[in-house]
């Protein structure tokens, strides 16, 4: 069984990835504040039959990513599959974006991703098997008014992402990303039903995604099956950008 | 540690971690001709030794190393 650190897995597309990897992985739950939740996730998972730990990460400090990985390599010996799924967003229109605003979000969702995938490859080389799966958005895609930091952040993760796949294929490393379009979470939590109506006019498919719909692709991306897809973006967004 | 011991431990980390013919390493060796080490598999081997004897290497000490005498001894001048 491979064990699985997903960052951010407590909440919204991260708990469904969570959940959804359990069914055949050993799954670390990552979290920051919401550690109660964490802690639902882990039960839940339990209940059905599978296995989860939680474990505290703050992507955005490099200690607290060593400490983090430094516990799950006692407990289950490395992590196999990284799934870089924790992220912020802190909008406003550039004009306006304060600094600390434009660095809180580069910190944390770029380099962040940075610290994890650093420390996970250590030992993913001497496995010579790893897995590492980025969760993007389409605004790194197409960008996005109000969020120019979150856009650009998400848009390194691909550069980062097929940087790793070229670096690190000839060690059966794989690693690629997935531009979420816009899914029902509590990030997206603050549209409103006109919103909401607005956004399904620009999809193919004509609702709002669910989490499902992501952590079903993240599971595909971690098996054998797909060993040779790598260094690739895969939107899953309705059809918002085709 | 003698310049032997390293030796044996490097050649230890080449056979089994990356599989190479444990005949063909001797200290002459070329690591990418004649080991057929990719750049990636010397970071590798750098990474275990920094790791197993909590030393540190710079990129720039690692650019003039092209055989194994050649890492052999720039380990041992660390330990």
């Amino acid at each position: 069984m491979k064990t699985v650190l997903v960052t951010g897995g407590s909440r919204g597309i991260g708990k469904s990835i969570s959940t959804t990897l359990a069914k055949s992985h050993l799954v670390v739950v990552g979290y920051v504040n919401s550690r109660d939740k964490a802690e639902e996730v882990v039960n839940e998972i339990a209940e059905s039959g599978g296995s989860a730990n939680s474990v505290e990460i703050n992507i955005s400090s490099k200690e607290s990513v060593d400490r983090a990985f430094a516990t799950i390599e006692d407990a289950y010996g490395s992590v196999d599959i990284l799934i870089n799924n924790a992220g912020i967003t802190k909008d406003n229109i550039l004009p306006r974006m304060k600094e600390e605003e434009w660095l809180d979000v580069i910190q944390t969702n770029l380099t962040g991703s940075f610290y994890t995938s650093q420390r996970a490859i250590k030992q993913m080389m001497k496995n010579k098997w790893g897995r590492i799966i980025f969760i993007s958005s389409v605004v790194g895609i197409s960008g996005n008014q109000g969020q120019s930091n979150y856009a650009a952040s998400k848009a390194g993760l691909i550069g980062l992402a097929k940087s790793i796949s070229k670096e690190l294929g000839s060690r059966n490393i794989t690693s690629n990303v997935i531009a979420p379009g816009y899914i029902e979470t509590d990030m997206t939590s603050f549209l409103d039903d006109e919103n909401k109506e607005n956004i399904i006019e620009q999809l193919s498919i004509k609702r709002i995604g669910k989490p499902e719909d992501i952590s079903n692709v993240v599971a595909f991306l971690c098996n054998d099956e797909s060993e040779y897809i790598t260094g690739q973006v895969i939107p899953v967004d309705g059809g918002l950008t085709t | 540690m003698e310049l032997n011991e390293v030796f044996e431990k490097v050649k230890g980390l080449f056979v089994e971690d990356l599989g190479i013919d444990e005949s063909k390493v001797t200290m002459e060796a070329k690591l990418e001709e004649d080991l057929e080490i990719d750049s990636l598999g010397i970071v590798e081997v750098v990474m275990a030794f920094e790791d197993e004897f909590e030393i540190e290497i710079d990129d720039d000490e690692l650019a003039d190393v092209s055989t194994v005498g050649q890492a052999v001894n720039l380990l041992h001048s660390k330990i």
